[in-house]
C-alpha cells in the first residue's frame, strides 16, 4: 500500500503545477458560497480494504498492481491521480453498502464507468475509491409497451444501441465514443451526433436510481412519459458528474428505429460557408439527425488512422448531413431539398451515400475523428457550445487562436446544434512551452466562447479540468446554488470530489 | 480510351430470403442497389479517363428497373449507358450472359472492360472472365492495382490469395477489380440533376443479332447450367480448445485427423 500513497502524493504536485492551485477555486465572489471541504479524507486502511472485500467479494476489489495505473487517468490522460482501491459491485445494495462505509470512514469515492472521459471527471484525484460501475451491466428489460430500457450503468453504449436496434427501437443519443456506459452517459449528460433531431441524454432518460453517499436508495422518475409531480430530482443527477450520487439504474426512451437512412458528404471551399450553410439547411423545415462539419486535415488524418481512403478530399471543408424516415421516397425528398439548400449556399457539390456501404465510409471516418487526432500526439480539447448562429466566429477564431499561440488547433463538431470540438494539439513543442501555450489558446477560446454567448461544455462535462472555466462562466449565484445542492445530496464531500463545482 | 464498366443491380442486403417450394430468391419487395464490387469497376475507369482521356460507357444486363444502376453511373460521371433488357435474355446463366454482353460489347466498341470480380447476389466470379474469352482478349482477374496505364498496355497488380502477381496486359483487355482497388466516388446530386433527361440506350435482342437462329445463345435457352435448388448453407462450426504438451496435442491432434480422414 505504501507505494500507492505515495503514487498519490505525487500526483497532487503535478496537478498543482499544471492546473494552479486549489486556492483560486473559492475566489468567485459572492461571500455566501459555500464552502466544500475538501481536505481530511482518510486513506484506506487493511481493514477498509477487507471491509470492501467483504461487501463485493475479494474478486471484485483490486488495490495493488500494474491494473491500478488504467484507473488513475481517463483517455484524455492530462488528469492524473491513483486509485488506493477500485471496487467493482454488482448489486444497488453493494454500491449503497460501499457508500455507507466511505461516509463513515470519509474515504472520497470517484465513481467511473469505461474511463473515456475527457475532462478528468471519472479520475480520483484525492485518492481513495474508485467505484467502477462495469460490472452491473445488465440490460435488464426492453419493454415493448412502454418503449423503454431499464440498464444498468454499465451496459455500453454499443451493446444498447446493437440490442434495441435488433428489436426495431433507437435508443437516440448517439456519441462519438461507443464503448462508454451508459452511466458515464447520464453523469455527462452525453449528447452526440442525434442531438439535433432527437435531443440529448436528459431528454432520453425516464427514470434513475440512485444511491446517495449515506448509502440511501433513490427512485426517481419512472416509465412515464410525462412527469410534473415535484421537483425533478432525477434531472439533478443527470450531468451530475457523480458528484451527487452513484447511478444504479436507469430507465431510458426507446424510439420505433426508423427504417431508411441516407447520408450527404456536401464539400464546401471555406469552412465559414459551410457553417453559413446550416442555417440554410435548417429553413427547409426537415429536421437531419445530424449535421456535423470536418475540415480536410481532420479527414485526411482519420484515412490515416483507419487505414482507409475517405469518398472525397478535394475540398478544404465538409458538411456531413444525415436524413432517417421511413421509406427510399421520403428519405430522398430530404436528400433533394437539402441537396438544393446546400447548393445555394454556395457548396460545390453534394454527394450521396444511399446505401450501407457508403454511409460506412463516412461516418466511421468520423467517429474516428478524435482517436485518429490523438494518436500519437498530445492534445487538449475545449468543448463550448454557442447559440447555432455564432458557431462560425468560434471557428473562425480558432484559425487566430492558432496564429497567436503557435500551435496547430483542429476542430470538428457538431454544427447544426452550436457544439464545437476544438482540439489544441502539441506535436513536437518542448514540455513548458506547451503548458504555456496551451492555457494561453484554452483561455483565448473559452473568452470567445463566452462573448459568443457560450457555455464552457457542450456535452463532456467539467470534470476536473474545466472547473477553472465554469467558475468564470456561471453567475456567482448559480455557482452558490450548486454548492448548497452539493452539500445536500452529499454533506461531507465525498463524493468525487474536486469535481464540477 | 474507349471503357466499358459492366454493372449489375443486386439486391440491397446480403440477407435475401429463399422461397422454399420454388428454389428461388424471393426478389419481391426487395431493394435494389448496384453491385458494390462493380463501383470500384466504375471508379477505376473514371480515374482513367481522367488520366489518359477517354469516354466511359456502362454496360447492364436486367429487367426495366436496372436502368437505376445506369442513373446512378451518370452522377457518378459516366458518359454513356446501354441496358440490355429483353425477355429472350431472363433465365440466363453465366455463360448466356458472358454471351450477350460480349455481343453489345462489340457493337459499341472498346479498348477496355472492367467488372467488378463478382457479384455479391451470384457470386460466381465468372462472367468477367466469360466475357473477356467469348471476345477473346486477355483478362486479369481480381486487380487490387492499377500501377501504369497506356494507349497501348496495362500494369496491374491482382490478388491471387497467397500472392500479387503484377502483369503488364495489351489493350484491348479485360479486367476485374477487387475492393481494395480504391475507395468508389459518391454520386453527385448536381450530376444527377444534370442527367436526368440523359437518354439510357435500352438493346433487346433484336439489337444484338439479326439472326433468328441465335436464340438458343440467349436466355434459358442458352443456359446449360439448371439449379436444382438454391438454400443457405447450414452454418455448422465445432470449436473444441484443447491443453496439454505440445507432444501429447500433437499426438492427439495426429490420431484426431486420422479417425476424421477414415470417415
Amino acid at each position: 500500500m505504501g507505494i500507492e500513497k505515495r503514487n498519490v502524493a505525487s500526483t497532487y504536485c503535478e496537478l498543482h503545477c499544471v492546473h494552479g492551485t486549489w486556492g483560486t477555486r473559492e475566489t468567485s465572489g459572492a461571500g455566501a458560497v459555500a464552502h466544500i471541504q475538501l481536505e481530511g479524507f482518510s486513506h484506506l486502511s487493511e481493514e477498509d480494504i477487507r471491509e470492501l472485500e467483504r461487501i463485493c467479494g475479494p474478486e471484485d476489489v483490486l488495490c495493488s498492481g500494474p491494473l491500478l495505473e488504467d484507473y488513475s487517468h481517463d483517455e484524455m490522460l492530462r488528469v492524473r491521480g491513483v486509485p488506493e482501491a477500485v471496487v467493482f459491485p454488482e448489486t444497488t445494495g453493494e454500491v449503497s453498502s460501499i457508500l455507507r462505509y466511505a461516509s463513515a470512514r470519509k474515504i472520497a469515492v470517484t465513481p467511473r464507468g469505461s474511463g473515456t472521459g475527457l475532462c478528468g471527471g471519472a479520475v480520483p484525484v484525492f485518492g481513495g475509491i474508485v467505484l467502477c460501475t462495469t460490472k452491473m451491466n445488465k440490460i435488464i428489460e426492453i419493454d415493448r409497451e412502454n418503449l423503454t430500457a431499464t440498464v444498468e450503468p454499465g451496459v455500453l453504449l454499443l451493446t444498447l444501441h446493437e440490442t434495441v436496434e435488433k428489436l426495431g427501437f433507437l435508443y437516440a443519443p448517439d456519441p462519438g465514443e461507443k464503448t462508454a456506459t451508459i452511466g458515464g452517459n447520464i453523469n455527462t449528460n452525453a449528447g452526440g451526433m442525434r442531438a439535433i433531431k432527437y435531443g440529448v441524454t436528459r431528454d432520453n432518460v425516464r427514470g434513475l436510481e440512485v444511491v446517495l453517499p449515506s448509502g440511501e436508495i433513490l427512485e426517481l422518475g419512472g416509465k412515464h412519459a410525462k412527469n410534473s409531480t415535484g421537483y425533478s430530482l432525477m434531472n439533478a443527477f443527470i450531468g451530475s458528474e457523480g458528484t451527487l450520487g452513484v447511478v444504479t439504474r436507469a430507465v431510458l426512451k426507446l424510439l420505433p428505429l426508423p427504417r431508411r437512412t441516407l447520408s450527404l458528404l456536401v464539400p464546401f471551399d471555406s469552412l465559414g460557408e459551410a457553417i453559413r450553410a446550416v442555417p440554410k439547411v435548417l429553413s427547409t423545415g426537415i429536421l437531419p439527425q445530424s449535421i456535423e462539419f470536418a475540415e480536410r486535415n481532420v479527414i485526411f488524418a482519420a484515412e490515416r488512422y483507419l487505414g482507409k481512403k475517405f469518398p472525397h478530399t478535394g475540398a478544404p471543408s465538409y458538411l456531413l448531413i444525415r436524413v432517417d424516415g421511413n421509406s427510399v421516397g421520403e428519405v430522398t425528398s430530404m436528400m433533394e431539398a437539402i441537396g438544393d439548400a446546400c447548393l445555394e449556399a454556395g457548396a460545390i457539390d453534394v454527394l450521396i451515400a444511399d446505401t450501407q456501404e457508403r454511409q460506412k465510409a463516412i461516418w466511421d471516418a468520423r467517429g474516428a475523428f478524435l482517436a485518429a487526432i490523438k494518436s500519437g500526439n498530445q492534445v487538449d480539447e475545449c468543448d463550448v457550445v454557442v447559440p447555432r448562429d455564432r458557431i462560425a466566429e468560434l471557428v473562425e477564431y480558432t484559425k487566430i487562436v492558432s496564429e497567436r499561440t503557435g500551435v496547430r488547433i483542429e476542430s470538428f463538431g457538431h454544427a447544426g446544434d452550436g457544439n464545437l470540438h476544438i482540439y489544441v494539439i502539441r506535436d513536437s513543442i518542448p514540455d513548458d512551452e506547451w503548458e504555456k501555450r496551451l492555457e494561453k489558446a484554452m483561455d483565448l477560446l473559452y473568452e470567445k466562447g463566452e462573448e459568443l454567448g457560450g457555455l464552457v461544455s457542450g456535452e463532456h462535462g467539467i470534470g476536473y479540468a474545466k472547473r477553472k472555466y465554469m467558475l468564470k462562466n456561471l453567475s456567482p449565484g448559480e455557482i452558490a446554488i450548486m454548492r448548497k445542492m452539493k452539500a445536500i445530496f452529499d454533506p461531507q464531500g465525498i463524493l468525487n470530489p474536486g469535481k464540477v463545482v | 480510351m474507349k471503357i466499358i464498366v459492366l454493372v449489375k443491380q443486386v439486391p440491397e442486403t446480403s440477407e435475401v430470403e429463399i422461397d422454399p417450394v420454388r428454389g428461388t430468391l424471393k426478389r419481391e419487395g426487395v431493394l435494389s442497389k448496384t453491385n458494390p464490387y462493380d463501383l470500384h469497376a466504375l471508379e477505376a475507369a473514371l480515374r482513367l479517363k481522367d488520366e489518359v482521356g477517354g469516354e466511359v460507357t456502362v454496360l447492364s444486363m436486367g429487367p426495366p428497373q436496372a436502368e437505376a444502376v445506369i442513373r446512378e453511373a451518370y452522377s457518378m460521371g459516366a458518359d454513356s449507358g446501354v441496358l440490355l433488357s429483353d425477355r429472350a435474355f431472363a433465365g440466363a446463366d453465366t455463360l448466356a450472359t458472358s454471351f450477350t454482353l460480349s455481343r453489345a460489347i462489340q457493337k459499341i466498341g472498346f479498348d477496355l472492360v472492367i467488372a467488378g470480380m463478382q457479384s455479391t447476389d451470384g457470386d460466381t466470379a465468372q462472367v468477367g472472365p466469360g466475357v473477356a474469352e467469348l471476345l477473346d482478349i486477355p483478362h486479369v482477374s481480381y486487380v487490387r492495382e492499377i500501377q501504369k496505364a497506356t494507349p497501348e498496355a496495362l500494369t496491374v497488380t491482382c490478388d491471387h490469395g497467397d500472392y500479387f502477381l503484377t502483369i503488364e496486359v495489351r489493350i484491348p483487355c479485360l479486367l476485374t477489380v477487387s475492393r481494395d482497388l480504391n475507395q468508389p466516388r459518391l454520386p453527385s446530386y448536381r450530376k444527377k440533376k444534370l442527367t436526368k433527361d440523359k437518354p439510357v440506350q435500352v438493346w433487346g435482342r433484336k439489337d444484338l443479332t439479326s439472326d433468328d437462329s441465335s436464340e438458343e445463345y440467349f436466355g434459358l435457352d442458352g443456359s446449360p447450367t439448371r439449379v436444382e435448388r438454391i438454400f443457405a448453407p447450414e452454418r455448422k462450426r465445432v470449436r473444441e480448445i484443447w491443453e496439454g504438451t505440445p507432444g501429447d496435442l500433437a499426438g492427439r491432434l495426429y490420431h484426431f485427423l486420422k479417425e476424421a480422414r477414415g470417415k
